[in-house]
């Protein structure tokens, strides 16, 4: 049973060009307990969708145009503003790459810790204090006694997302949203982070939907990915089977694209670039940097299962696969 | 004096603070005591986290920062002493390649402008022909010679890269520095940059000092690798021979906290391992102990020497001493 089911998402924003797809039918499912990584370069759609589902997309230049988001037997989709500020925070707890953007400069990390447990929990401000203190010791915080009455700029930025993570689990939420959570970190930083992030999802069983850039963290992280490219979904497979069999030429060529500190290999650049949200996209977005490019590419390739939970949007790859 | 580049004793504080309102006086030491030395034609890649002191280090070696103390040699010249006048003949030598190149590039002035002002500034040649080479530069970098009239906002994150890179190449220098030259790109054009600059190193007959902070990105460009903590180099050698079997705790912390690709090589990093402490109150010994799982007493008091325990490799390390 999923705990979030995403089902044809299109998700739109006005351009001067009139409304144009940002995410274009995107089908998501994770269950409690599971990691899935959502995966894609700058403009793939990996963190509209996220904003999709949280409702946190600007009214005026974006709209969602199609599809559902079931959580807990509701259409989040189609929830008003109120009940969503009852969901977000509570039920779906969230981390940006930025901790800065979830943090108030003028509020001690304390108190903004601990309105977020008398809001949602309706706790008492004692009993919300020693719960913030507890918080901040599980997400081992040095000296959290002391630095509880401390405002964000007094730490660093590994510091502040432990914060930001400590205010993101303190509703026990069902679901976990983290958007490159790691990606203004120092890799010793975030080796550290991640380690947090599953020893916290192992003791409480949520969800959590990662949203990465880098291919390193989802393997690091994932137990399922998706990978997206110009709005789509273009792959998803269970993590050990993606990286072992990818499929998808648009997976392949990142994986060949990046350069490993463990092994030396020649790096396959992928020519060209990702289309604008402006371009009119016909057939398969990726053709036009498509090593394995034919004729039948103008038409969509539809998303189809190749083997147990594995899935490719390539006329080519999906044809070779016995499935 | 050798050919290529060769920096000893490199030191650089910065001081903040003081003053009527400036609030109490603090001395970073950005870079303390660093030496190193790029061969003619070598690529030396010099890597740490944030705040290690790599990009100060790196900007020193052209003066764009003044160093506080410290030789730097590139092949005849003597660039820490150089005057005004030297430093310009420097500069058709030497060229930095930036980071970001959205603000590295004139927002107002064309690819032409851009790429023909290094040439007019040092009395190369003007008008047509600055054009015709800026044109050739630009082909060379895999770009389309029409776009000189165009402006940096017209282009991509990787086309403004590679504008930038054709800059750094008109004064046809022997020697780049790069400063985190890929790290605004997505990983597939970000291959596409390096593919460039390896072709461009290997057909000029460049040296390179690229600074990143991606260990797969220096092990795929550099030949040589240095690594930074907190101002100073704690080791360095050959990257093959240094990823495989790092010395330094701080080395093997780093490779083994930089994910790779493959979910077999998972690593439950099995204690905290710390942050790095302000620069402006670094630890007394080695700056890492605080954080080392190796750590001795005599870490605490004395700072390490740099030995070399093998050939080719240089650490400073008590475990080594």
């Amino acid at each position: 049973m999923s705990l979030l089911s995403v089902s044809g998402l299109t998700t739109e924003f006005r351009t001067d060009a009139g409304w144009r797809a940002a995410v274009r039918d995107v089908d998501l499912e994770v269950g409690a307990n599971e990691t899935l990584a959502i995966v894609g370069e700058s403009g793939s759609g990996k963190s509209v969708t996220a904003l999709s589902i949280l409702r946190l997309l600007p009214e005026a230049g974006a709209r969602i145009a199609g599809g559902s988001c079931l959580f807990e037997g509701r259409d989040l989709a189609h929830l008003d503003e109120t009940a969503m500020q009852a969901i977000r925070g509570a039920r779906i707890g969230m981390v940006f790459q930025e901790p800065m953007t979830a943090l108030n400069p003028t509020m001690t990390i304390g108190n903004q810790i601990g309105e977020v447990l008398v809001r949602h929990r309706g706790m008492p401000r004692a009993e919300a204090r020693a719960e913030t203190l507890r918080l901040l010791e599980r997400v081992r915080l040095p000296s959290p006694a002391r630095r509880i009455d401390d405002y964000p700029h007094q730490f660093s930025g590994g510091m502040r997302q432990r914060v930001v993570i400590a205010m993101a689990i303190a509703c026990r939420p069902a679901l976990l949203l983290a958007d490159e959570p790691t990606t203004a970190l120092d890799v010793t930083i975030q080796a550290q982070i991640l380690r947090l992030l599953k020893e916290l999802q192992r003791e409480n069983g949520m969800g959590m939907i990662f949203i990465t850039h880098n291919l390193g963290v989802v393997a690091q992280i994932a137990d399922r990915v998706a990978v997206m490219y110009a709005g789509r979904i273009v792959e998803s497979a269970p993590v050990d089977e993606i990286f072992a069999r990818p499929l998808h030429p648009y997976t392949r060529g990142l994986l060949q694209a990046m350069p490993r500190h463990d092994r030396m290999q020649d790096l396959e650049p992928i020519p060209g670039a990702v289309p604008s949200i402006r371009e009119t996209i016909v057939g398969c977005a990726f053709a036009p940097r498509c090593p394995l490019r034919i004729a039948r590419c103008v038409e969509a390739p539809p998303l189809d299962a190749v083997g147990e939970n594995h899935a490719v949007r390539c006329w080519v790859a999906a044809e070779k696969v016995p499935a | 004096m050798s050919d290529g580049l060769t920096v000893s004793g490199l030191s650089k504080t910065f001081v903040s603070g003081g003053g009527l309102l400036g609030g109490p006086e603090q001395r970073v030491r950005a870079v303390d005591d660093v030496s190193f030395a790029v061969e003619e034609q070598g690529s030396l890649g010099l890597v740490g986290e944030s705040g290690c002191g790599k990009s100060t280090a790196a900007r020193c070696v052209l003066r764009l920062i003044e160093p506080d103390a410290g030789a730097i040699h590139y092949a005849d010249i003597d660039i820490a002493k150089a005057g005004r006048h030297e430093l310009v003949r420097i500069r058709r030598r030497i060229q930095i390649v930036f980071q970001d190149p959205y603000s590295s590039l004139n927002p107002r002035r064309t690819i032409r402008q851009t790429l023909t002002e290094p040439l007019r500034v040092h009395g190369v040649c003007a008008g047509r022909e600055a054009d015709e080479r800026a044109g050739q530069m630009l082909s060379e970098v895999g770009l389309s010679r029409d776009v000189l009239n165009r402006y940096p906002h017209e282009f991509s994150g990787g086309q403004r890269q590679r504008v930038g890179i054709a800059r750094a190449l008109m004064l046809e220098p022997s020697f780049v520095v790069a400063d985190e030259p890929v790290s605004a790109l997505d990983v597939s054009v970000q291959a596409q940059v390096l593919r460039l600059l390896a072709d461009l190193r290997d057909r000029r007959r460049l040296g390179f000092l690229f600074i990143s902070h991606d260990l797969g990105v220096i092990r795929h460009f550099c030949k040589q690798v240095a690594v930074m903590y907190l101002g100073r180099i704690v080791e360095q050698g050959p990257v093959e021979e240094l990823f495989r079997e790092p010395l330094h705790p701080y080395t093997r912390l780093l490779l083994d906290s930089s994910p790779v690709p493959d979910p077999a090589a998972r690593r439950d990093l099995s204690e905290e391992t710390g942050e790095v402490p302000s620069a402006s109150n670094p630890p007394p010994g080695c700056a890492f102990h605080p954080r080392c799982p190796h750590a001795m007493p005599v870490c605490r008091e004395i700072r390490p020497a740099t030995t070399s325990p093998a050939p080719n490799r240089l650490v400073a390390c008590h475990l080594y001493g």
